[in-house]
């Protein structure tokens, strides 16, 4: 039997409790309770202003805590704000990268800040470059780099001082498929060599090669779990109607079919073990009260869909 | 059955990459001076690339001298006979600090913009690496301009070379480090580099005028009207004035310019000038460690 490195039953990377956050009158992050175990890849999912970087900063050390408590890498952020960044390495949404320097000289920078100098600093800086595949990229400006490599120095500058947890914030966005291919790739081989690596996406791929995930909606975690399991609640088969009279369609599917569903805007969603199996019968029913049926296995926008009622935007 | 105990992957040791020891990063304490200096020496490098904000830095305040002082020449005569070219000296090498204090301190607002500024207030360093960082690096650039441009008149001849340079170039620092705490004073809370340039046409361009470098400030002597009352009480109570004075006099040692308008003495000039200084470092810094909304602007 071989037990994978790391261990899922060691203590969490982060745990956050109670944790609330108010913009002024306005209330981001309503009692958030999450728990990230070490060396597992955690994503935060949500729509926009769903709470997920009100999080980040908060697990970044940006805003202080206001109510609540968060821990990262048994460091309480409340009380040892520096402690806790010296554990965490944070790669944000908007490009942190000096574009008049050097990938060399960003690193070096980085590693200042972080209290590396020295040879410790350049055998240190060449590891990063040689592990994200940048060796040969060192000397270029930052302002000449494609957007897939700019995330690879970002990445480097935040592995630089050996991180317990790696922070991402949206670490996909504006990257192309292939170079979210390299993205991933990377993200994996830190979770495999220990690090935890919590990043916020708003994108459902995105989040379906996590570990485990916890879906945000209006500054609550609403589900957590693996994605594999999320979508398990909700079955094997999912129907979609589409129709400009939902409410009829629900009517005639539950006084008829015997059939529950749920209506989110035009969309009528049916779950059942034998969804395809179902869809003839349905298609006959409703006739040309359907404008299109689609059936498969559900998803984590449906996930969210289930729980929450709305559509994910 | 193979293995039972939790193992890394095998991996090569030169590119291991395995967290850090509780002790923090690899055993090495974060060095606010060394973060300090790298910053520091950033604003040098990115200076130095930026080869418009070099000449603009230069060229601009030489211009400035040249033209004014030639075009007045005529209609001036300054203490100890001074030609307008002379008198404008002092106010020239003043504009070159200001002006490239000022540009080294707006790029807060760049750095900010561009997402470099949040990698630096996340890092286990503090704020005060990130003021010393800008204002000592952002000074040494304003500095040096300064006294190559020193080094020309000199070499001109446009002013006597004599001991007293020794002061000056302390005196050049002083103020450098006191433009540039004000400049991060002003650039701190914006969030936008237009607003920057609002403040510094009608803050910090009067101040450079008001501070006798481009006329002397008015003597409470004989009869004079309100408005120059005005203007002189508003010059004296500018505190870039006294650092002005004390570059005119060591500049022109040989000349009495307490004779025919306002020169306190040195140790008044020094005192204001440091407690300038002092002063606009201080609330640089409060600026900087109060509020943190500054932090997410962007």
């Amino acid at each position: 039997m071989i037990i994978p490195f790391p261990r899922k039953d060691s203590p969490p990377a982060i745990v956050c409790s109670g944790v609330r956050h108010r913009y002024g009158d306005r209330e981001a992050l309503c009692g958030v309770d999450l728990k990230v175990s070490e060396g597992e890849i955690f994503a935060l999912l949500g729509p926009n202003g769903s709470g997920k970087t009100t999080l980040f900063r908060l697990l970044s050390t940006l805003v202080p805590l206001q109510q609540g408590h968060i821990e990262v890498a048994g460091v309480d952020v409340a009380r040892d704000q520096l402690g806790v960044r010296r554990k965490i390495g944070i790669v944000f949404q908007s490009p942190s990268l000096d574009k008049k320097l050097t990938v060399d000289e960003n690193i070096a920078c980085q590693a200042a800040l972080y209290g590396l100098s020295g040879a410790a600093m350049k055998s240190r800086r060449d590891q990063v470059l040689e592990r994200l595949k940048l060796t040969d990229r060192r000397g270029d400006f930052c302002e000449t780099l494609s957007g897939g490599l700019r995330r690879r120095v970002e990445l480097a500058k935040g592995m630089l001082h050996r991180p317990r947890v790696m922070l991402l914030d949206e670490p996909s966005t504006g990257l192309d498929p292939s170079a979210r291919i390299d993205l991933w790739q990377s993200l994996r081989e830190m979770a495999d060599e220990g690090i935890t690596v919590v990043l916020t996406t708003h994108l459902l791929e995105e989040a379906d090669k996590a570990d485990r995930v916890a879906i945000l909606a209006d500054g609550r975690v609403i589900v957590e779990g693996t994605p594999d399991s999320l979508r398990a609640e909700l079955g094997e088969g999912l129907i979609t109607i589409t129709s400009s009279d939902p409410t009829g369609v629900a009517t005639i599917l539950r006084d008829e079919l015997g059939l529950e569903s749920q209506q989110v805007a035009r969309q009528i969603r049916v779950r059942s073990p034998q969804a395809p199996t179902l869809v003839p019968s349905i298609a006959e029913r409703l006739g040309d009260k359907a404008q299109s049926i689609s059936v498969g296995r559900p998803g984590l926008e449906d996930v969210f869909i289930a729980k929450t009622g709305h559509e994910f935007d | 059955m193979s293995v039972m105990t939790p193992q890394p992957p095998a991996s090569s040791p030169a590119i291991a990459d395995q967290p850090a020891a509780d002790s923090g990063i690899g055993g090495a304490l974060p060095s606010g001076l060394g973060a300090a200096w790298m910053l520091a020496k950033r604003e040098w490098v990115r200076f130095f690339r930026q080869r418009n904000r070099v000449i603009s830095a230069v060229v601009q305040p030489l211009l400035f001298w040249l033209l004014f002082g030639t075009g007045l020449q005529g209609a001036f005569v300054g203490a100890g006979d001074q030609t307008f070219l002379e008198h404008f000296l002092p106010g020239t090498i003043a504009l070159i600090v200001l002006f490239t204090a000022i540009f080294a301190t707006i790029s807060v607002i760049e750095d900010r913009r561009e997402g470099f500024m949040q990698a630096v207030l996340v890092a286990p360093v503090g704020r005060w690496p990130v003021l010393a960082g800008k204002v000592l690096g952002g000074s040494a650039i304003a500095w040096v301009q300064a006294v190559l441009f020193l080094g020309l008149v000199y070499l001109f001849g446009a002013a006597p070379f004599s001991l007293s340079v020794i002061g000056v170039l302390v005196l050049l620092a002083v103020i450098a480090v006191s433009m540039c705490s004000l400049g991060m004073i002003v650039a701190w809370p914006m969030d936008s580099t237009q607003g920057f340039h609002a403040i510094m046409m009608l803050g910090l361009m009067p101040m450079w005028l008001l501070s006798g470098t481009f006329f002397p400030v008015p003597a409470f002597v004989g009869s004079i009207s309100w408005g120059q009352m005005f203007l002189g009480g508003l010059m004296r109570a500018n505190p870039l004035t006294y650092p002005i004075v004390e570059l005119r006099r060591l500049l022109y040692p040989a000349i009495d310019f307490g004779a025919t308008g306002f020169a306190p003495a040195p140790a008044i000039c020094w005192a204001v000038s440091l407690g300038f200084m002092v002063f606009t470092t201080a609330v640089a810094w409060r600026l900087m460690r109060g509020s943190r909304r500054a932090d997410l602007l962007s």
